[in-house]
């Protein structure tokens, strides 16, 4: 693999890291929220 | 896919060395993005809401909100099992073969475990969080799309588009279901109006892309019937749409905030469907009365919907 293609490939991954973190981020609040409607009382 | 992996970076050349890892890591998230179909999930969330809205029940809005984040989660789910099994057809047709997994920036495995994760993850999630029944009507819809009209009927029957219409005529009732936990006739109704409505919208699409299913192999009404057949039938649906788009207003389900919209909407469709019926032209560029009819479906579902929601929300 040529520096061009692993820098790429290195950005890309780097990219979906920080979108999967954002979702997971995202779905914890989400859950959070979820538990705090649903909690009898 | 067949042969060694070529460079995402420099297409055409291999990827030396660590060809599988390269082959396999180098997707983009705008890729697995492009997988759920995010145009089509557009429609697939705004009537999804509407069926929520129209709901004679007041749903909490993170409930709200989660039920149609699964909603539109399961739509991405299908579209993509959808993209993994049609990989083949869509290199074929100049509309599609820029997709990820005809372009080879993903991978079918990649494709498909994305995709199961996001049904599990989604139909879980409604369950868990919202009720059964809309959990059990989203899985229904899953299967549906992916095992009755991709895998069953799109390439085998040119009815393909008036059953597997079923599918996207799902959402509204999701909603509704989201909501109350049940299905009464306003939410059959709204999923009859989609049902009856995806023959002329993709019918009046396929008279004009007519090239590209036929060398795709897929036998669409245009290919296998022929132009002329294919505008009568594109008439004969628009007169039951008409039918149940303005059953609700009828029926007294809605009320004027509904029906004055939903006419003057209806009455414009049938004149756009009339005007197909009469077309003669055998090249696309003759035919702009199917353009405009395709068109005007997409704004017709959608001012349908709102103006039903809008009526109800009122009502209530």
């Amino acid at each position: 693999m040529s520096p061009e293609e692993q820098r790429e490939l290195e950005r890309r991954r780097r990219q979906r890291n920080y979108v999967l973190g954002g979702v997971l981020v995202g779905l914890a609040a989400l859950f959070y929220l979820i538990t705090l409607v649903r909690m009898p009382g | 896919m067949s042969g060694a992996p070529t460079s995402p970076v420099a297409p055409g050349l291999p990827l030396a060395g660590a060809a599988p890892l390269a082959s396999t890591d180098f997707g983009d998230w705008r890729d697995y993005l492009a997988l759920t179909k995010p145009r089509v999930m557009a429609l697939v969330v705004f009537t999804a809401l509407m069926g929520l809205l129209a709901a004679p029940v007041a749903v909490h809005p993170v409930i709200g909100f989660t039920a149609i984040l699964c909603i539109a989660v399961a739509g991405g789910a299908a579209g993509a099992l959808n993209q993994w099994y049609e990989a083949d057809l869509d290199a074929k047709m100049k509309r599609t073969r820029g997709r990820p997994l005809p372009a080879g920036r993903l991978t079918r495995d990649q494709a498909f475990g994305f995709a199961m994760f996001l049904a599990i993850g989604s139909v879980t999630i409604m369950a868990l969080a919202v009720n059964l029944a809309a959990a059990g009507l989203l899985v229904l819809s899953i299967l549906f799309y992916v095992l009755v009209y991709t895998v069953w009927l799109k390439r085998r029957t040119p009815q393909n588009i008036v059953i597997g219409g079923a599918a996207g005529a799902f959402p509204p009732m999701i909603g509704w279901a989201a909501a109350t936990g049940d299905v009464t006739l306003l939410p059959l109704l709204m999923f009859g109006i989609i049902f009856l409505w995806t023959p002329p919208h993709f019918w009046s699409l396929a008279l004009f892309v007519k090239t590209d299913y036929r060398e795709a192999g897929v036998p669409m009404l245009p290919v296998s019937h022929g132009l002329a057949e294919t505008r009568r039938q594109v008439l004969l649906y628009t007169l039951p749409l008409v039918t149940a788009a303005l059953a609700p207003w009828a029926l007294g389900l809605t009320g004027l905030v509904y029906g004055i919209p939903a006419l003057a909407l209806n009455i414009v469709f049938l004149a756009g469907a009339v005007r197909v019926a009469g077309n003669r032209a055998e090249d696309p560029a003759g035919m702009k009365a199917e353009k405009q009819l395709f068109a005007f479906s997409i704004l017709y579902l959608f001012a349908l919907f709102a103006a039903l929601a809008a009526d109800r929300l009122v009502l209530a």
